[in-house]
């Protein structure tokens, strides 16, 4: 059965991290189409985190069709791992690679690329809201 | 499972007014709220700010000087049978007989409650390895503190109420203790009122919050329209107060900027709009802070405007 992890100091909600943790272990291929998802009593009982967190972050990912609930029988994986996401995620990765390269040779460190980072992204959400 | 409302259905917790004086001080004033059934509520306020007594009269103990309390309908301080059957209450010290035996215990617990669950009381022990005939003196902390919360959910209470129930144990007994809390409100319809000091565990557990200071209720709502409700913003230091768009709730100053925490409404333009303001989303954490931080009169002063409707619209104008 898959277990979840939860780490505290992230800052990152929880509901999130237990989509990212589906998300990415579709893309390693820990998670597979069929495979059952625990139950929602035993990830809040596991992890000790609030039952709602745990139901909001599943309904999230049946919005994004990666799983689905059975009625009676629990959530389950319903997308194969995604060769689409995957190619676009190697694209991507080797952008990044490049433009954290020349980040490097500019002179930024950890911070001020995650700064920069932080500060572009809020601007391309405002130019989608606009 | 929403809880942006009631839903129609009865809340599990709804105060009218309520108020409670010592004396002539009042350990609680003007709180009004509604609790949904199923929520995870996390009751948050500094020492003296009436956690205490507001938790003292959901369970029964305590009569208010003002206003009603009433658990799933019922008026809290009633004081019958069926009223003390509805909460279910795990004191911070635990308190448990200690030349009882666990199994002593439960009987006592049976021949008190009409609803007692004695199966359910003795999984709970026995998954967690505490054998029946141990006595209570002979338990650690934590085994004690999960035999009192065994009790509190053998009653079969439909509300449970939690007054720091981990502040005297060590990590792990708090892991366990949590754990089963947690598993218990995903196995059935259990609404949880915990009291806790430790504000960087509350998005962890709670989906509700209630913040008290000085006697009031500062803060009430779902967590999730809380957050979505305040911002933190980062803003040149010579911005005045007035521009902000909606209530300050803390304003830090530095030589060049200054980061407030706003409270905002649906209807206010966001604050993007602007250029060199900077907006971020607000941890709990952070909102939490903010508000038990705030001094007394600002906190009174916009309490009034805001009154017990906390998602209610602002009313601040917005001038430019």
């Amino acid at each position: 059965m898959f277990r979840f992890r939860l780490d505290g100091s992230s800052g990152v909600p929880p509901y999130l991290q237990i989509v990212h943790q589906v998300r990415q272990s579709l893309l390693l291929g820990y998670l597979q189409e069929g495979d059952r998802l625990p139950t929602v009593k035993d990830v809040a009982g596991d992890l000790a985190i609030n039952p709602n967190t745990v139901v909001k972050a599943y309904r999230q990912l049946e919005h994004e069709g990666l799983a689905g609930g059975r009625p009676g029988q629990g959530t389950f994986i319903t997308a194969a791992s995604v060769p689409a996401l995957r190619g676009a995620q190697g694209a991507l990765r080797e952008s990044l690679e490049q433009w954290l390269r020349e980040a490097d040779a500019a002179g930024l460190n950890d911070e001020a690329v995650t700064a920069l980072i932080a500060v572009v992204r809020q601007d391309v959400k405002k130019e989608k809201v606009s | 499972m929403t809880h942006d409302d009631t839903g129609g259905s009865v809340p599990a917790l709804r105060t009218t007014g309520l108020g409670k004086r010592y004396g002539r001080l009042w350990g609680l004033r003007d709180c009004s709220l509604s609790i949904p059934p199923g929520a995870i509520v996390g009751l948050v306020g500094s020492n003296g700010a009436g956690k205490t007594t507001l938790l003292e009269m959901i369970i029964g103990l305590r009569t208010p000087t003002d206003g009603q309390i009433e658990v799933l309908g019922h008026t809290a301080h009633a004081n019958t049978a069926e009223s003390l059957a509805r909460v279910g209450y795990v004191a911070q010290d635990h308190p448990l007989y200690p030349d009882f035996s666990v199994a002593d215990m439960f009987h006592l617990g049976q021949a008190m409650n009409p609803n007692w669950d004695m199966a359910l009381a003795r999984s709970r022990v026995e998954a967690l390895d505490i054998v029946l005939e141990r006595k209570i003196k002979t338990l650690s902390g934590g085994q004690r503190a999960q035999v009192s919360l065994a009790m509190a959910l053998a009653k079969r209470a439909p509300l449970l109420v939690l007054d720091e129930p981990v502040a005297s144990l060590d990590p792990v007994a708090r892991l366990e203790f949590m754990r089963e809390v947690m598993a218990q409100v995903a196995g059935g319809d259990l609404t949880v009122i915990i009291a806790s000091h430790v504000v960087s565990e509350l998005e962890r557990f709670c989906d509700w919050l209630v913040v008290l200071t000085h006697g009031h209720v500062q803060l009430v709502g779902p967590v999730d329209g809380l957050l979505e409700e305040h911002q933190m913003l980062t803003v040149p230091r010579a911005t005045p107060d007035a521009d902000l768009p909606g209530i300050i709730i803390h304003r830090d100053d530095s030589d060049r900027h200054s980061s407030v925490l706003l409270r905002t409404s649906p209807a206010t333009p966001a604050a993007q709009a602007h250029q060199g303001w900077h907006t971020e989303t607000v941890s709990v954490e952070e909102l939490v802070m903010a508000y038990l931080l705030r001094p007394i009169k600002a906190a009174n002063s916009s309490n009034s405007a805001r009154g017990a409707q906390p998602s209610g619209p602002i009313t601040k104008v917005m001038s430019r």
